[in-house]
């Protein structure tokens, strides 16, 4: 059997942010893993800009950006299987995988990082009522279909959904011809960030629609059309609101859930608030020696963040392999301190963090769950607040980066971080 | 030109601030609501002269890839969006192309160039 | 490549999807047998009449086989206690069940007897259950037996605390009904059976001795008719002869489940049953799915395939019943379909007194798709009364081509049909594990699929958690590159189901955007 130091599974932003710092850290041995023809994953159909204002300080599209982590991973000789597809992936860090060239083989590595990214949340799992004909796409497929393979997928189209993804497909749609008719959300404010709805659809005199909902679909071979109603305060529909619009194409971006079939197969335990692995400070799932980053392990909104936090599973694999960590959580269990989100929060990331591991400092990543103005968020230790940041405004679209200094983390007394919103009076 | 009066949400950076603009006189305005200079600078520039990177693909033959993604490699002017759009979608290009080749040279006296914004083999 | 036929119109669109006659030169032949209907009933027919020295057509008026009720019901195979005794449903459904042990195995198709439970929730149904039982007994169904609670909840550890007892039938099973109807079309058609696909049959002449079946661009002559026609079935009959019973169509939702709900329950799990019908069950799918549903609902029209909000909450309420545990987050998609429910409350199973050599197969509604082998015996017997006998042919090959289920092989062969042919090493469906090889031979079969959901029915691409998501763009290229067509023409199931318009770069921009104060 072959033997690898690491196996990254994922050769998008995530797996080759990984494998270049795990290379850094000084292992030779590092395969990475990729199911589509070419590394890059999601970033090679985003053609659109914004990405790597931090990580580079330029305004790239993600096919640059791409192309900058491709390149290093060529500079590093770092070397990869495309077009190949992981099937299994065992506690004791067997990878069992397949192509066409080499047929199904097995693997042996010594640590995994685990970057597979998210899939698409599809009209079935949301129940929208109404025939199934042909012209219903989520975003990202027809993403793909734009720009990638380069055939239009519909003329007037209905959108229902307002993440980020969204609203770019909204733009790039009427770039390419075709009428979007509105965007719908269902709550009162839109998913993805403001700088998206004023660059895709004020720009293009895009309709907004907020606390709207499509609740039937029409049409018998193909889209002819949507009943959309207006949302409640809980956005359900509200019954009798529906009208007609006419349209051959609903596209939905209506969430993205970490795909994380390879880590149940590994018996890894998932966080049901993320979607997610559960992972300590270095990434490391609750399975020794099998590490996690970016989409996989909780839906980020810049690839930025998932660039830093796969250094980190990166480095947290290189420090397995070469048996460096001052203190291996998973088998020092009592060692770990659990970080839960409190009131207001949808989840934390990591959930788990083991002190001794922390170098300068530890990152939290969070979401809140609802909407908040001028508000703080708190990191407690028991009644003692360790951290407090202001922010003027926050919602779930935005994921939100909380710094500890290590200064911090040595005087924490408890077994439990909380972090908490509060929004400021007044 | 008429009195100005408007409030524009800043698209510099990911916050996203909204920031007031009004005043008579264009080299006079009071900017206020934003959190930084860029931001000042944006909405001065979002009223006299509102620019914007285009983003697209463009006909690729003989490539892996049916289609090449492309980029204005300057902001161009808002109203300049669509006719350089059908400029591109009459344009062809030969693969193989490296990333930052430039497709199209100062397209409609833009001063911005469309450049690939990836790589591409021969297929 | 052809070049594109690029969409320029939004609405009735003309797309090449089946790829099949669309000829102005009528087929002048006249078939002993013309069998109007392509699901489960007509495909298992013309099989067994593929057997004898008969020219047979298929007609359908879909643009591919198994896409009306067939393709959308609970799959079950059931054991034969719920018909009234002495019904054609009773005796069809209890000569039906056995014969799909060797039938799956000659057509290669997947079936399970996972058995069934009519669980009853109270003291009070347990009176249900005990007719249920007797009834059973009357049809001839072996091994049925009632248990009671301790051994119920051994069996089924997730069912609802309230369950007192329930009928067992070890003999019930489940099965993919557009699998085996595919298989079964596949099989016929290398038989011998002409195959016309997008072949509504809009009027049949009756002449001395022969039937003239008049469809939109094609017409063909037969003997004898054979009216499979599902919810449509009074409509063809009543081309030949006066009415003599009316199929009013019954939609039934559904909800499929996540195969991470498969084993939610172990065996069929049944209500008990209603004047309007068996009720909502829960199984878990021969693919492990979990399936819930159907509610049953009398409506006029026979195309109305849509799924409504009312009834689908109606479905997870009455679900309940049998279990809180299901996860109905794991929802990846809901269906209906229609049951072709008779004004006679039983099988319509004859020769038309009026109409010589026109034999009625109507309001095959459950247990239907349980009673279709033996549904197609009998009707190979109605035709040897009418024609005087029957030549066996000696070429007839029972036997489906395997098929190759790539993740179901050991590694080795796995290995070596990889080396043979490399497709079978590229991944298309991630959700399920299917090859490229896979997609490839499902078009190339007979019968093969020529569209989207063609190659899903046949090996799965789409009925994943993803919906298609990451393998639909890849089916396209697929179909497009194996039937010669630009990817564009590629429909997703009946020709105007077009999915794509046209390239980008085709398009005019018509629009211009004012950056004006």
């Amino acid at each position: 059997m072959e033997n690898y130091d690491i196996v990254v599974i994922g050769g998008g932003p995530a797996g080759m942010a990984a494998a270049v710092a795990a290379r850094e850290m000084g292992i030779e041995n590092i395969l990475l893993i990729e199911r589509d023809r070419e590394l890059g994953g999601i970033l090679q159909q985003c053609i659109h800009n914004g990405f790597g204002l931090r990580h580079f300080e330029e305004d790239l599209t993600g096919p640059e950006f791409s192309e900058r982590y491709i390149q290093r991973i060529e500079e590093l000789d770092i070397p990869s299987k495309l077009d190949t597809m992981v099937l299994n992936v065992t506690e004791n860090r067997e990878v069992v995988l397949v192509n066409a060239r080499e047929g199904l083989k097995a693997v042996k590595a010594g640590a995994i990082v685990l970057a597979m990214g998210c899939r698409e949340r599809a009209r079935g799992a949301i129940n929208i009522p109404g025939s199934r004909p042909a012209g219903v796409f989520t975003a990202g497929t027809a993403q793909r279909l734009i720009n990638i393979e380069g055939y239009m997928v519909g003329k007037k189209i209905m959108m229902l959904g307002t993440g980020d993804i969204g609203l770019i497909m909204a733009r790039r749609l009427t770039l390419e011809g075709s009428k979007v008719i509105a965007v719908l959300a269902r709550k009162p404010y839109p998913g993805g960030l403001m700088r998206n709805v004023v660059q895709c659809l004020y720009d293009y005199d895009i309709p907004l629609m907020l606390q709207h909902t499509v609740v039937k679909i029409l049409g018998k071979d193909r889209v002819r059309g949507v009943l959309v109603a207006r949302t409640d305060e809980n956005s359900l529909p509200i019954p009798g609101t529906e009208e007609l619009y006419e349209c051959d194409t609903l596209i939905l971006s209506v969430g993205l859930i970490p795909e994380n079939e390879l880590s149940l197969s590994a018996g890894i335990e998932l966080d049901r608030r993320t979607g997610g692995p559960i992972v300590n400070e270095s990434r490391e799932t609750r399975v020794p020696g099998i590490f996690a980053c970016g989409n996989v392990v909780h839906v980020h909104d810049l690839v930025d963040f998932v660039v830093e936090e796969s250094e980190m599973a990166g480095k947290g694999a290189a420090r397995f392999v070469q048996r460096s960590f001052v203190q291996r959580p998973v088998e020092c269990d009592d060692a770990s301190i659990a970080l839960l989100p409190g009131r207001g929060l949808k989840y934390v990331v990591p959930q788990l963090v083991n002190a001794a591991n922390v170098e300068d400092r530890l990152d939290l990543f969070l979401r809140v769950n609802r909407v908040y103005g001028p508000s703080y968020i708190e990191v407690k230790d028991g009644r003692e607040s360790i951290k407090k940041v202001k922010r003027p405004r926050m919602n779930p679209g935005e994921m939100e980066r909380v710094r500890i200094s290590r200064s911090n983390i040595e005087t924490i007394k408890g077994s439990n971080l909380i972090v908490e919103a509060t929004e400021v009076e007044g | 030109m008429s009195k100005i009066n408007r409030e524009i949400i800043c698209i510099v950076c990911p916050t996203g601030c909204r920031i007031h603009v009004s005043g008579d006189n264009p080299q006079a305005l009071s900017i206020t609501g934003n959190e930084c200079k860029r931001g000042e600078e944006y909405a001065l520039k979002e009223i006299t002269d509102p620019r914007r990177t285009l983003i697209t693909t463009v006909q690729l033959n003989h490539g892996r890839l049916r289609r090449l993604p492309v980029r204005t490699n300057v902001e161009i002017p808002k109203r300049s969006l669509f006719p350089c759009m059908e400029i591109i979608n009459r344009t062809e290009v030969e693969a193989p192309v490296e990333v930052g080749q430039v497709i199209i040279s100062d397209i409609l006296g833009t001063g911005a160039d469309i450049v690939a914004t990836r790589s591409m083999t021969r297929a | 490549m052809r070049t594109a036929r690029v969409a320029d119109r939004v609405g009735s669109f003309f797309a090449w999807g089946g790829g099949r006659s669309c000829s102005r030169e009528k087929t002048k032949k006249v078939f002993d047998v013309a069998v109007i209907g392509a699901g489960i009933v007509g495909t298992l027919i013309a099989r067994e009449l593929s057997r004898y020295r008969l020219e047979v057509a298929l007609l359908d008026r879909s643009n591919d086989v198994a896409n009306g009720s067939t393709k959308a019901n609970s799959g079950i195979i059931h054991a034969g206690y719920d018909a009234v005794p002495g019904s054609n449903k009773a005796k069809f459904n209890v000569l039906g069940n056995p014969l799909f042990d060797e039938l799956c195995d000659h057509l290669d198709v997947r079936f399970n007897r996972i058995g069934s439970l009519v669980v009853a929730f109270s003291e009070r149904e347990r009176t249900a259950v005990e007719q249920l039982y007797e009834r059973g007994k009357t049809n001839g169904v072996e091994g049925l037996r009632i248990i009671e609670r301790k051994e119920l909840q051994a069996l089924e550890p997730n069912l609802d605390d309230t369950a007192v007892c329930a009928l067992h039938a070890p003999q019930a099973g489940i099965i993919d009904p557009w699998e085996i109807a595919i298989a079964a079309a596949e099989n016929a058609a290398e038989n011998g059976v002409k195959l016309f696909l997008n072949f509504p049959v809009e009027d049949i002449d009756r002449r001395a001795d022969s039937y003239r079946i008049i469809g939109r661009d094609d017409e063909i002559g037969a003997h004898c008719v054979i009216n499979c026609a599902g919810v449509f079935a009074d409509r063809i009959h009543g081309m030949v002869a006066p009415p003599s019973y009316e199929i009013t169509p019954r939609k039934g939702q559904y909800f499929v489940l996540d195969k991470s709900a498969g084993d939610l329950v172990n065996h069929v799990i049944f209500q008990c049953p209603t004047e309007a019908g068996k009720g909502v069950l829960v199984t878990r799918s021969v693919h492990g799915n979990l399936l819930v549903g159907p509610d049953s609902q009398v409506i006029d029209d026979k195309e109305n395939l849509s799924t409504t909000r009312e009834r689908l909450d109606f479905v997870r309420r009455n679900a309940a019943k049998i279990s809180k545990e299901i996860p109905f987050n794991e929802v990846i998609r809901s269906f209906s379909g229609l049951r072709a429910t008779p004004s006679t409350k039983d099988f319509v199973i004859e020769e038309s007194k009026e109409a010589r050599g026109f034999i009625d197969v109507a309001g095959i509604e459950s247990p239907g798709l349980t009673a279709a082998p033996a549904i197609a015996h009998y009707v190979r017997d109605l035709l040897i009364k009418i024609r005087g006998g029957l030549e066996e042919k000696k070429e007839f090959n029972p036997l489906r081509r395997r098929v190759i289920r790539f993740m179901e092989l050991p590694d080795e062969r796995k290995n070596e049909l990889i080396r043979k042919d490399p497709r079978f090493g590229r991944i298309i469906c991630r959700c399920e594990h299917i090859t490229e090889g896979e997609i490839v031979d499902a078009i190339h079969r007979r019968v093969g699929a020529s569209t989207v959901d063609g190659v899903k029915k046949r090996v799965r691409p789409g009925m994943g958690r993803c919906q298609g998501g990451f393998c639909e763009p890849q089916v396209l290229k697929i179909l497009a590159r194996e039937l010669d067509k630009s990817v564009t023409e590629i429909v997703k199931n009946e020709r105007d189901s077009y999915i794509l318009t046209g390239s980008t770069k085709c398009s005019e921009i018509g629009r211009q955007i004012h950056g004006e104060l």
